[in-house]
């Protein structure tokens, strides 16, 4: 079932290269490159204009220009730590010899660099957080949106709860979870931390609800033909899933899954923030609670990068539907 | 029974073989750490020094310990990570311990064995608080003359309650130095700032009230100042250097003025993890005495140094000037007014980074004197929470072991042969009165604002 098909948007790339450029590829270059550019451009001046005439507490907005700067200093940041801890692993070895020369039973173990995360490791938690908590709400979404979709009973059933549900803030949820998370993930020595934990759960719980409706919407609406074509085979409930529902259901479904991994990364950098587990959201609030004069600078580098991946997130997505679903006409921006 | 004598022996051998002194090491060697992971919780105030310096010089890890330390968002949200465990220990309130033990607030029991700095907080006007205050303030070739006492501030705050306005000001939490502190200014002044009631179930603190105050975490309080929603406040550094830097308040008082060499913040843990890991917890304090130490050294000399590591975003992350300003000895009060105070932030002369029950029943009898503490207690009530939160025994310990290996020496500390944890009646506060840790009831019975033995709302 899987297809990849070389974009379209690649074709006048491909013509500009071997010379040969038509008058629609040039308008397709034009509104591929030129007006993006422009746009982009014209923000930065405006930008560039208005923190100008910011004065805050904490010294004036930062421009493109700083932020540019910052963002090269979090990156020299990274790369210093990444020295750091080479040399701690060193220290490390010599403790291990030093102390197993006095305690020849010790098992000796290695411990994690303890250096503070930089920008660059708080991404990367951020990354595995939403992706964990994502692909959790995915796995209890889908089958129930499937078994929603196919009985109406299930569906009457569970549906006051998902309109009740579906507009909680994630803000509300954290309390709850930290209490519970505390109270019943109790061990000496956890596999993963009860702040990771925390997060990722509060991401399940607020990006379940658009899988779950999307695809009880998909599947209800597969075409009363395709059900009788099931029928008719006499496709037992398993097959008539996997063959004729699914295929139908798909670009509901994965409309659903682009929205929930939207509202995951938007419920993940806020609900980090809040409960200051390590990941972006408290790379923002730490920079917000140092007060320096760089701090501006350094928050709104985040707020780019954030923008950023959660634009890249949903293309990851849009690929795999492309990739996924037979009806390419049904793919949308 | 086997294992524990196994550590022990093992710890005293290890001792043994590092090279130390023979002769006194068996009695004062500490066994090898329970728990090599570890990771303190902190809020971004220059006085969580010692824990940044003890893992950027490497004693943490020559104590065999793997130390992280993680900035907060406030001080509840820390004092909750050490309760569920999810942090070994903190840079706390010398007042959360205490109020944690009680029952005030969050209820769990904290202990501490280390002190981590005296001073090093101040009280900040906004600018038309203190153009009023400034004309009933004497002033010497040019300056206003300090202390300034809170007297100045009485007829503001008059005016205030004349125009049928309320006068507010900010500090960080209930049982905070900060709020007892400009308690004590504001009393010693002769302006109510409010009792708690919470037997009745009010907790604001600001039953017959002249000032109202209330919670703002630390570095939101220049903002909360400049948007008018209050009048002051009383916060640690580098928040008040800041509000100077901005031209947005002006510095009136230190709390090394309202009372000479006070104790500010504490190392605590939850008493459950330092009964599972004993010799963990000595080592830490043992890494922690040193980085005090270090941060004192030679007058001084290493404050640059320490300035320049706190200055990095993940410790206080202030700008150099900001930190530098306090913590090198100096303050600057209204604009251009810049004074010597060396002792500003103390963490290791006078003894500093040791636990006097002293210091914990000063912070009872002011919880008391406020209404924290509903009810008037016996003197033996102050000490037994003093002896159950506050834990010489730990610190010496460490102290001990310190001495042994020949990092420190003897003289540096209290002899502890006949300490007994009580510093000599005290009386450099602004009002002059003395404080005995052992009459904490007479204590109270001195200030003509507070709760006295007896008294209820």
């Amino acid at each position: 079932m899987v297809t990849l098909t070389f974009p379209t948007w690649m074709e006048p790339y491909r013509a500009l290269a071997t010379g040969k450029v038509s008058r629609e590829q040039w308008q397709a270059l034009m509104r591929q490159l030129l007006w993006p550019v422009l746009g982009i451009g014209l923000f930065l001046l405006l930008w560039q204009f208005a923190a100008q005439r910011i004065d805050t507490s904490l010294g004036q907005f930062p421009g493109p220009a700083q932020v540019w700067e910052q963002a090269g200093n979090l990156v020299s940041e990274h790369q210093q730590s990444r020295e750091r801890e080479v040399a701690f692993y060193e220290r490390q070895e010599k403790y291990i010899t030093a102390r197993l020369e006095q305690q020849p039973d010790w098992e000796p173990v290695t411990r994690d660099y303890t250096g503070a995360p930089t920008f660059f490791d708080q991404i990367g938690t951020s990354l595995i957080t939403v992706m964990s908590g994502f692909l959790l709400a995915s796995m209890i979404a889908i089958p129930l949106g499937i078994v929603i979709g196919l009985s109406s009973t299930v569906h009457a059933a569970v549906n006051p709860l998902v309109q009740l549900f579906k507009p909680v803030s994630p803000l509300a949820w954290l309390p709850l979870v930290t209490m519970v998370v505390s109270a019943v993930y109790v061990s000496d020595d956890p596999m993963v931390s009860k702040s990771f934990l925390t997060s990722m759960f509060t991401v399940t719980l607020c990006c379940l609800w658009p899988t779950l409706m999307n695809t009880a919407v998909g599947v209800t609406s597969v075409s009363q033909d395709l059900t009788n074509v099931s029928r008719v085979l006499r496709l037992n409930a398993l097959s008539h899933v996997r063959k004729i529902v699914l295929p139908s259901a798909l670009p509901m479904m994965f409309t659903g899954l682009r929205l929930s991994l939207g509202i995951a990364w938007m419920v993940l950098i806020a609900a980090e923030m809040l409960a200051q587990n390590p990941g972006l959201g408290k790379f923002v609030w730490d920079e917000f609670q140092n007060g320096s004069s760089q701090s501006l600078g350094r928050i709104m580098v985040a707020v780019i990068v954030i923008g950023l991946i959660g634009f890249l997130l949903d293309r990851l997505m849009l690929m795999l539907q492309r990739a996924l679903v037979w009806d390419k006409s049904s793919v949308q921006r | 029974m086997m294992k524990g004598f196994k550590k022990t022996v093992c710890g005293v051998l290890a001792a043994m073989t590092l090279g130390l002194s023979a002769t006194s090491v068996a009695e004062d060697a500490v066994g090898w750490p329970e728990k090599a992971d570890l990771k303190f919780g902190f809020i971004k105030l220059t006085d969580m020094a010692p824990l940044a310096i003890a893992y950027e010089k490497g004693y943490f890890e020559e104590e065999g310990l793997f130390v992280t330390l993680e900035a907060q968002a406030n001080w509840k949200v820390l004092l909750d990570r050490v309760i569920d465990g999810q942090l070994d220990g903190a840079h706390m309130l010398a007042g959360q311990p205490l109020g944690a033990t009680i029952g005030y607030g969050t209820e769990a029991h904290i202990i501490t064995a280390f002190s981590m700095d005296l001073n090093g907080n101040g009280i900040t006007v906004s600018n038309s608080v203190w153009e009023e205050m400034k004309k009933h303030i004497p002033s010497k070739d040019g300056k206003p003359v300090h202390p300034i006492k809170a007297d100045t501030l009485k007829p503001v705050v008059e005016q205030y309650k004349a125009a049928g306005k309320s006068f507010k000001m900010g500090m960080v939490f209930p049982v905070s130095t900060h709020n007892y502190e400009l308690r004590y200014w504001l009393a010693a002044g002769g302006l109510n700032p409010g009792y708690y009631a919470p037997h009745k179930g009010d907790t604001s603190g600001q039953l017959q009230a002249d000032v109202l105050l209330s919670v703002t975490p630390p570095p939101q309080m220049p903002a909360t100042l400049e948007a008018g929603t209050i009048h002051g406040y009383c916060v640690g550094e580098p928040w008040n250097q800041q509000a100077v830097f901005k031209g947005i308040g002006v510095p009136v008082i230190t709390d090394y003025e309202i009372w000479k060499n006070n104790p500010e913040k504490v190392f605590g843990v939850s008493k459950g993890w330092a009964e599972e890991y004993p010799n963990t917890h000595i080592r830490v304090v043992k890494a922690m005495i040193r980085a005090a130490k270090w941060l004192d050294e030679n007058n001084n000399a290493n404050r640059p140094e320490a300035v320049k590591i706190l200055s990095r975003p993940n410790y206080v992350g202030a700008d150099y000037d900001v930190i530098a300003n306090s913590m090198t000895g100096t303050f600057e009060y209204e604009k251009g007014d810049k004074r010597g105070i060396p002792d500003f932030n103390v963490f290791f002369r006078h003894n500093a980074t040791y636990p006097y029950y002293s210091d914990a029943i000063w912070y009872l009898t002011q919880m008391r004197r406020w209404g924290q503490i509903s009810e008037s207690k016996p003197d033996s009530w102050y000490m037994d929470i003093a002896k159950k939160v506050y834990r010489p025994d730990i610190y010496t310990q460490a102290a001990k072991s310190l001495i042994a290996e020949g990092k420190m020496s003897a003289d540096e500390f209290p002899d502890f042969a006949s300490e007994d944890g009580f510093k000599p009646p005290q009386s450099e506060f602004i009002d002059n009165v003395t404080y005995d840790g052992r009459k904490p009831n007479e204590y109270l019975s001195k200030f003509p604002i507070g709760l006295k033995d007896g008294d209820t709302l």
